[in-house]
C-alpha cells in the first residue's frame, strides 16, 4: 500500500488579482518504508507540499490521501500522531519559554504515553543531546542544538511518517552524519516513510530512494537516486542543479 | 588596496555565560584580524561561530559577557566605545547577516519597510530613493517579483527567500565589514552561487571584509581566502581555502569526511570520534 497519494494538488495564496499559486498541479505517491525527496529552486513550493500533507494550507484543491485516510477538513487523531513534521526553521518551531523537557513531555502527554520521564533520557540520546541539555531553553542553544530538540520532538509520538523539510541544513557536517544515520537507522527498524526536502543533493543522494525536481511551483522530473549520480537527468533545470552540485573538496 | 592594516583586530577574545551548573565558556580566547578578504570560520555545532560574530559587534545578550585584549575596528576600540556609537556602527560600517532571517525579521511589518528604514537610520535619502534601492537589492541577489516581496510580511516568505531579504537588506548601506553567519544554509545551489557572487564582488569591487559563517567546508573552500577552523570555542586550525585539502587535524579531517557526496555515496556517514585533547590545546592565532 503507498504511505502517501497526492494527484493533481494545486495550492494557493490570496484569491482573484492578488491569487498566488504556490503548488500546481503536483501528483506522485510514496511506497511504505519509501524516502522520497523535494529539491528545487527556492520559493518552488516544497515547504508549501509538506504543509498541504499535514492539513495547514489554507486553500488547495487536488486529492491527498495518508496511509488510506482521504484528506478531507477533519482529520483522526491517529493522523496527528501518524504524520510529524520537522521545521526547516528550528527557531520559530520552539516555543521561547519552554525548556527541552517539557516541549517533549507535552508531545507525549498528548499522545498518551506514560513512561515519559524515561523515554525523554532516550530521546535525547538518540539525537545526539546528553541529559545536560534536558532543562535548557532554546536562547541557550546553539542552532544545531535547536534542530536535535525539534527532531527529538517530531520523534517522541513514534509516528508512521516524518515529514522533513530541510532537517539538517542548521546543523554542522558532523551532525547532519549523525542525524542522517539515526534517520536511516530509525526507517530501518521502524519501517518509516519519509518525504524530505533538501537543497543539498548529496543528503537527498543518502537518504532518498527517489527524488522530485521542483521549479516554478511545479515538479519538472522524477528520477531514482541513481539516475542522479550518474546525471542522467532530462530536464534542463535538473541538469543545472546537478552540475552546480557534484564539486567536492575530497 | 595599498592600506594592509587589517579591518579587524581581535585578539584573546573570551564570551561566557554564567548558567545554573557554572560559567560556561562559548569562546575560549581566539585571536584573528580580518582585512579585505573573504575568512571563512567553519567548526561544528556549538563551538562558538555565532557567538564570535555577536561578539564583534557587542551583541551578547546577559548573562553572556565578552573579554578581550583587543577589538578593534579600523584602530577604533570596540570595547570601550559608548552604546550609542555602537549602535551607529551596527548595520552601517558592520553588519551581521543573522542565522536565522525570520528570527531577525521583524513580524509586523512588510519586507520593505524593514528595508527601507533599515537603510535610512544609516544614510539620509529619500523615502522614495529608498524604496527603489530596496527592489533594486532585491533583484540582486535574485528575488523573483521583487516588487511583489516588497510587501510581504515575514511569515508570508520561503526560508530561502527569507535568508535573501536579509542578505539584501545588510548590504543596503555597503558595510565595510560583513558578518555573515550561515547566509546560504536555505539556499538551493543556484542561487546560493548568485548571493556568493554578490559578496565576492563587494569583496573585490568595494574592499569589503567578509567573515563568512559557515558549516559547510566544501562552500567554504571554494568561496573564501583564508579558514579559521574552530572547536569548543578555540581555533584549532588556520589555512588558506585553496590548502583545506591538506588540513590535518582529525577534527578537520572528521569534519570533510562526514560530507555526503553525491557522486560517491557511502552506507553510513562517517561520525566525528572526539579526543578529549582537541579541547585542552592552546588556540591557534589567525592573525596575520
Ligand atoms: N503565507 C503565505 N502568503 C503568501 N505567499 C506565501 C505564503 N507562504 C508561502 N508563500 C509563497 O509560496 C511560494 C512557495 O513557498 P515555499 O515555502 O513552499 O517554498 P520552498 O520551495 O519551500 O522554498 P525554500 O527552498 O526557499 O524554503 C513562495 O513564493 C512564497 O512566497
Ligand atoms: N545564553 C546561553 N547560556 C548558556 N550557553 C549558551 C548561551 N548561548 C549560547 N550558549 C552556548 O554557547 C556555545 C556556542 O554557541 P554558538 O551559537 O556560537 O554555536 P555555533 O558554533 O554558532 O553553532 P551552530 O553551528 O549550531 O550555530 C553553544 O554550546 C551554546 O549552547
Ligand atoms: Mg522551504
Ligand atoms: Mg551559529
Amino acid at each position: 500500500m503507498s504511505a502517501i497519494t497526492i494527484r493533481n494538488l494545486n495550492v494557493w495564496f490570496g484569491a482573484g488579482a492578488e491569487r498566488s499559486d504556490a503548488v500546481k498541479d503536483v501528483s506522485f505517491d510514496v511506497a511504505e518504508g519509501e524516502s522520497f525527496g523535494l529539491v528545487g529552486e527556492s520559493g518552488s513550493g516544497k515547504s508549501t507540499i509538506l504543509r498541504a500533507i499535514e492539513g495547514i494550507a489554507p486553500n488547495w484543491s487536488g486529492h491527498v490521501s495518508i496511509a488510506g485516510e482521504v484528506l478531507g477538513k477533519r482529520r483522526s487523531r491517529q493522523f496527528y500522531r501518524n504524520v510529524q513534521m520537522v521545521f526547516q526553521d528550528p527557531y520559530a518551531s520552539l516555543h521561547p519559554r519552554q525548556t527541552v523537557d517539557r516541549v517533549l513531555s507535552e508531545v507525549m502527554g498528548l499522545h498518551g504515553f506514560t513512561d515519559i520521564d524515561s523515554r525523554i533520557g532516550r530521546l535525547l540520546d538518540d539525537v545526539g543531546l546528553g541529559s545536560g541539555f534536558r532543562f535548557r531553553y532554546p536562547h541557550q542553544l546553539s542552532g544545531g542544538q535547536r534542530q536535535r530538540v525539534a527532531i527529538a520532538r517530531a520523534l517522541a509520538p513514534e509516528p508512521r511518517i516524518l515529514l522533513l523539510d530541510e532537517p539538517t541544513s542548521a546543523l554542522d557536517v558532523s551532525v547532519q552524519a549523525e542525524i542522517l544515520n539515526l534517520l536511516a537507522d530509525l526507517r530501518a527498524e521502524h519501517n518509516l516513510t519519509y518525504v524530505m526536502v533538501s537543497h543539498d543533493l548529496g543528503v537527498v543522494g543518502h537518504l532518498c530512494e527517489r527524488i522530485a525536481v521542483m521549479k516554478s511551483a511545479e515538479i519538472v522530473e522524477v528520477l531514482g537516486v541513481g539516475e542522479m549520480r550518474k546525471l542522467e537527468a532530462n530536464d534542463p533545470y535538473t541538469r543545472h542543479l546537478l552540475e552546480s552540485s557534484i564539486h567536492s573538496v575530497r | 588596496m595599498n592600506d594592509d592594516k587589517p579591518l579587524l583586530d581581535i585578539e584573546n577574545l573570551q564570551v561566557r555565560f554564567a548558567t545554573r551548573t557554572g560559567t560556561f565558556e562559548a569562546v575560549r580566547g581566539i585571536s584573528f584580524t580580518l582585512g579585505r578578504e573573504r575568512l571563512g570560520i567553519v567548526g561544528e555545532s556549538g563551538s562558538g561561530k555565532s557567538m564570535t560574530g555577536r561578539a564583534i559587534l557587542r551583541l551578547i545578550r546577559s548573562p553572556g559577557t565578552i573579554e578581550a585584549d583587543r577589538m578593534a575596528l579600523h584602530g577604533e576600540d570596540l570595547l570601550s566605545v559608548p552604546e550609542k556609537r555602537m549602535r551607529q556602527l551596527r548595520g552601517g560600517k558592520i553588519s551581521m547577516i543573522m542565522q536565522d532571517p525570520k528570527f531577525s525579521l521583524n513580524p509586523v511589518m512588510s519586507v520593505g519597510q524593514q528595508m527601507v528604514e533599515a537603510l535610512r537610520t544609516h544614510e539620509s535619502v529619500s523615502k522614495a530613493e529608498a524604496r527603489a534601492r530596496a527592489i533594486a537589492m532585491l533583484e540582486e541577489v535574485s528575488i523573483r517579483d521583487p516588487e511583489r516581496v516588497y510587501d510581504l510580511f515575514p511569515h508570508e516568505v520561503s526560508g530561502g527567500m527569507g535568508q535573501r531579504i536579509m542578505i539584501a537588506m545588510m548590504l543596503l548601506p555597503n558595510p565595510e565589514v560583513l558578518i555573515a553567519d550561515e547566509p546560504t544554509s536555505a539556499l538551493d545551489v543556484s542561487v546560493q552561487l548568485q548571493v556568493l557572487d554578490i559578496m565576492d564582488r563587494l569583496v573585490r569591487e568595494r574592499g569589503m571584509g567578509l567573515i563568512f559563517i559557515s558549516h559547510d567546508l566544501n562552500l567554504v573552500a571554494k568561496f573564501c581566502d583564508r579558514i579559521v577552523i574552530m572547536y569548543a570555542g578555540r581555533i584549532v586550525e588556520v589555512c588558506k581555502a585553496s590548502e583545506l585539502r591538506n588540513a590535518s587535524h582529525p577534527y578537520t579531517l572528521g569534519l570533510l569526511n562526514s560530507v555526503p557526496d553525491l557522486e560517491h555515496p557511502r552506507e553510513r556517514l562517517e561520525v566525528l570520534q572526539r579526543d578529549p585533547a582537541w579541547r585542552e590545546a592552546p588556540s591557534v592565532s589567525a592573525r596575520t
